[in-house]
Formats: structure tokens, sequence, C-alpha cells
């Protein structure tokens, strides 16, 4: 195994009558891309905010490079960058100013750490003098990030950096973290989006404050129990009530224009279930074996009754 | 099925200046009655500033718009009161509760207050919602909010609904309950226009218009538009339209 970047273990945190984060483990390797993934209320922003020490836990040990989040705080937050899920520059300051601002204090200047956020700065650059408040929505996520790593950070927390964020610019974000892990640096990423799982090292799938799994993301689709065939016909909110119908039916879900339909018996007959459909009135039938996205993982986690004790 | 024709929104060399900038290009297109039109496109392309326009609450620099069958300059108020909106952001008051929040919006839109019983009933009852009545939003799951948000938008029964990026945050079997809620809305005449960053999203639409820049740069069915751009996906139509 590489040499660990982030251990957590047995991770509790309760808001009142609401659990948080429910006995987490985890660990991450030094120079791993690892990701969070999973909706609102999986527990992202908590176990964000417990590592960066700005959170005390319930229970449980966390260490950053081998520092103790409780005891060893200070020294945490000189070597970690963290880019919070809400917007948290200053509107009012301009592009420059923000991330002077941060440089100065951790103690450097942008001068200094320059070629640490030249590749994504340059692309913001051209509006140094203008308010962060009037950035675009990619542009603010190149800011924040650029201010999170002016420091030279060896652990970078990047809580949900492209939720709201158009498909074109996430495309563009996550080919910046492959540059960044390729200089070595550990990144934890947390997302709602499901298919960001796969441009990660090892991912978290987590929902209500528990981690469901984790693996690499190939192994995650290679651990999927079901057998799963995509469906079409011309009306997709008359099959997925129909395929619902049908014998032997473990679940049905909408993807885009097709239907995942999932089986636990392997040997189910395409031209049985062509003919049910057609006799239902369906036209243009068409259907074929497929293999299990992230999301489909997900959802067949999210309604298997968790295991309890590990 | 003649009716299916009708042209619920249209919009004609729609222009939208703030100073120089030009926010919205000569935009048009039409939306046909109970269809479910994906209105894309990038961060700052322009979509709030045509949402804006269409929901009555910018005028445009100039062109020709008519919503629900009124005109957006001249007859703003009639447009407001046969549309819904909803977005991820702003939708329900967490210090009311579900059913004060259902009888609040009832109340915005003149409905009696006989008629918004029933209907609150009915809605709680279809979303199984009974027994979370006098909860306050706040104390309820985002799911639940934003299926509940989207029931109170069209609690009276618009012609056309506006959802602004409405399944932000939500997990995966929550985001599809959603859509099923769309569907059976469109089946019930609704129109319904909505963004999404999520392109497998814009696949259940029945049309899409991806916008670039200020301008609509394609406007088609998820089928053609992914025959158009010789591409798997509308993620991957998208992507060719927004970097070209």
């Amino acid at each position: 195994m590489l040499e660990t970047s982030v251990h957590v273990e047995h991770l509790t945190k309760r808001f009142g009558e609401t659990l948080a984060l429910d006995n987490i483990s985890f660990e991450v390797g030094k120079g791993e891309l690892f990701g969070f993934i999973g909706p609102d209320g999986a527990g992202k922003t908590t176990l964000f905010r417990i590592l960066t020490t700005l959170l005390l836990a319930d229970s449980g040990t966390c260490t950053v490079v081998n520092f103790d989040v409780v005891r060893e705080y200070r020294k945490i937050r000189n070597i970690s960058g963290y880019m919070p899920g809400k917007f948290s520059l200053y509107q009012d300051l301009t592009v420059e100013e923000n991330l002077s601002f941060f440089a100065t204090i951790f103690g450097t200047t942008i001068h200094e750490n320059y070629d640490m956020v030249k590749d994504i700065y340059q692309q913001i650059e051209p509006f140094k003098n203008r308010k962060a408040g009037k950035l675009s929505g990619g542009m603010k996520q190149k800011l924040a990030l650029s201010c999170a790593m002016i420091h030279k950070p060896e652990v970078l927390f990047l809580d949900e950096p492209t939720t709201g964020v158009d498909a074109v610019s996430r495309l563009e974000f996550w080919e910046m973290l492959k540059r960044l892990k390729a200089a070595g640096i550990t990144i934890l990423v947390s997302t709602p989006y499901m298919e960001e799982a796969s441009l990660c090292d090892r991912v978290a799938l987590m929902q209500a404050g528990r981690i469901m799994t984790i693996s690499t993301p190939q192994e995650v689709i290679r651990n999927y129990p079901l057998s799963l065939l995509s469906v079409k016909s011309g009306d997709i909110y008359h099959l997925l009530a129909e395929l619902r119908k049908y014998p032997g039916v473990h679940s049905v879900y909408a993807f885009g224009q097709s239907a995942h339909v999932a089986f636990r018996d392997r040997n189910i007959e395409k031209e049985t279930l062509a003919g049910f459909l057609i006799k239902n009135n369906h036209k243009s039938v068409g259907i074929s074996p497929v293999e299990a996205t992230i999301e489909d993982c997900f959802m067949e986690l999210m309604t298997t009754p968790a295991l309890n004790g590990e | 099925m003649q009716e299916t024709a009708e042209n619920i929104i249209i919009v004609k060399d729609l222009v939208k200046k703030f100073g120089s900038f030009v926010a919205n290009d000569h935009l048009t297109f039409e939306v046909k009655k109970g269809e479910i039109f994906g209105f894309l496109g990038a961060n700052g392309a322009g979509k709030t500033t045509a949402i804006k326009i269409l929901c009555g609450l910018s005028y445009p620099t100039s062109g020709e718009l008519s919503v629900a069958g009124f005109d957006i300059y001249t007859r703003r108020e009639k447009v407001k009161q046969n549309i819904g909106y909803m977005s991820q952001k702003f939708s329900l008051y967490d210090d009311l509760t579900v059913y004060e929040n259902i009888r609040f919006y009832g109340g915005i839109y003149g409905l009696p207050k006989k008629v918004i019983d029933s209907r609150a009933n009915d809605l709680m009852q279809r979303l199984g919602f009974e027994s979370s009545r006098n909860k306050l939003i706040r104390d309820i799951p985002l799911g639940w909010k934003q299926k509940l948000a989207f029931s109170v938008a069209i609690l009276h029964n618009p012609k056309i609904v506006f959802l602004d990026e409405p399944t932000g945050g939500v997990d995966p079997i929550t985001r599809r309950q959603f859509w099923d809620m769309i569907y059976e809305a469109s089946h019930d005449g609704i129109t319904v226009f909505v963004t999404t960053h999520y392109m497998d999203e814009a696949e259940y639409c029945d049309r899409v218009s991806i916008m670039v820049e200020g301008r609509i740069a394609a406007l088609d069915t998820p089928d053609h538009l992914k025959k158009q751009f010789d591409a798997p996906s509308m993620n991957e139509v998208f992507i060719k339209l927004a970097r070209a």
C-alpha cells in the first residue's frame, strides 16, 4: 500500500437528532485522487469540515499527513488547501486581491508560489482586476482553486467544486485535477454527479451519513450483482410503468431515452420481454445487455439494507 | 391531438442588452403546448436572462414574445397568473409548515380557501406527506422539499411551469421520481420549460435548445441532435457545441 495521507477511523458526528456521519472509516494514499460520491445530506461537507479542522467530531480519530485533527490542527491548516462548497471568497475584492490575501495569510506571495497556481490562474489572469463577485461560475471555481493552492498544500479538500457548473467547465475542472495529481498532490473531492466517479482513482459512495462502498470505480461496477438490460421504445413514460409489471424484474430506472432494467436471474430471454412490450403496444422496441454505470450501482446500494457491524 | 400543435410560447428576435453586453442575441423559438422543453447552455450563456423575461420579471430590449397566449409587454400580470416557477435555490419558506406553504402559494394565486384545502389534501396524499402536514419545511428531507416545491408550483393549474435546475443535489432515485412527476404534469397538458446541468435529463425532454454566448446554437429533439452532431449522448452534443 501507498504511504497514507488521510486516515479516518470510526468517525461519528451528530447534529441534534440527525446522524450526519455514522461510524465512517477509510484511508487515502499519498498522491491519490479520491472521490466522495453522494447527494446532499450524505455527510460529505461534514466530513470535509472535520478533516480541515473546522468542526469537531463526536467520536473517532482522523489524521491528515500523520497530524491529528484535534491536537495538531494548526499543522494541518498549513499543509492543506480547502475549497468549500459555497463560494467563500471576498466578492468585493478583485481576483488578484483575493489571491494575494490568501498568499499573505500563509506567509507567502503570489510571486513566490506562482508556479503552483500558474496553470489555473493564467486562465483568469486577464480578469485579475475584476471583482470576484462579478465572475462567472466557471471563473469563480478557478479562482477558488487557485486560492486553495497558493500556499503549496500537500493535501487538497475540494467540496463539490463542480456543483451547478456546466458540463464543459466540469470537464475542464477534472482535467486540472489530473494535472495536480500528476504533481503529487493528494486530492479528496466530493461530487453529487455520479459519472464523475470514473475520473477518480478510488471512490466512496455515500448516502445518509454512511459509506456504502469504497473501491476503484471499475471494481464498483464489477461488483454490481444484477443482470442489466437497456430497453428502448417510442414512449418512455409508459415503458417504465409497463416494465415494472414484468415478472422477475428487480428494478427499472430511466437512463436518458432508455430504461435500465435489472434482473436477479442471469438468463432473461430478450425475445420474451420484447414480445411482452410489443403486445402492450410499444413500437420500435430495442433491447440490449448493458454494463452497469456508477449510478446503477449507487441506486442498487441505496436500496440494499445496510449490513450491521463491519 | 390538434391542441398539441398549439404554440404556448412564441419568441421572435428576442434581444436583451445590459449596457454594451448582449445577453440574448436574437433568440427565436416556439414551445408547443404540453411539451417538455429543455433549455440548456453553459454558465453565463444567457439562460437566466431569457427565463426572467419569459416569466414577466424583466423587459426585453427588443423582440416579440407571447407566453401562455399573452403579450409580454402589455399583459405581464396575465402571464404571471398563468405560469408556475420553481428553482433549486428558492421555492419554499423554511420556517413555515408544509401546509402553510401550500396555503401561502394558493393564496398568492388567488385560489379560494376551499379549493386550497382540497388541493392540499389531495397533494399530500399523492406525495405520502400526510403525517408531515404540520412539520416545518426545514425539518423535511431535501428530496421531499423538491417534490413539494414542484407540486406547489403547479397548484394553480398553470399553462406552463418553469423549472430552473430543479434536481440539483438530490439522490439519483429521487431525481428519477421527480422526473416521473414532470412526465405526469406534461401528460395533464402542462407545458414544462426546464433547465438542468444533468445531461441525461436533457434526453428526457421532447425538444432541447442549447444556448452558447447569448444565441441558440441548436434546437431539436435529443435524437436528431445526437445524429446531427454525430455524438452518442447529449453530454457530448453539449460539449461539442459549447467548446466550438
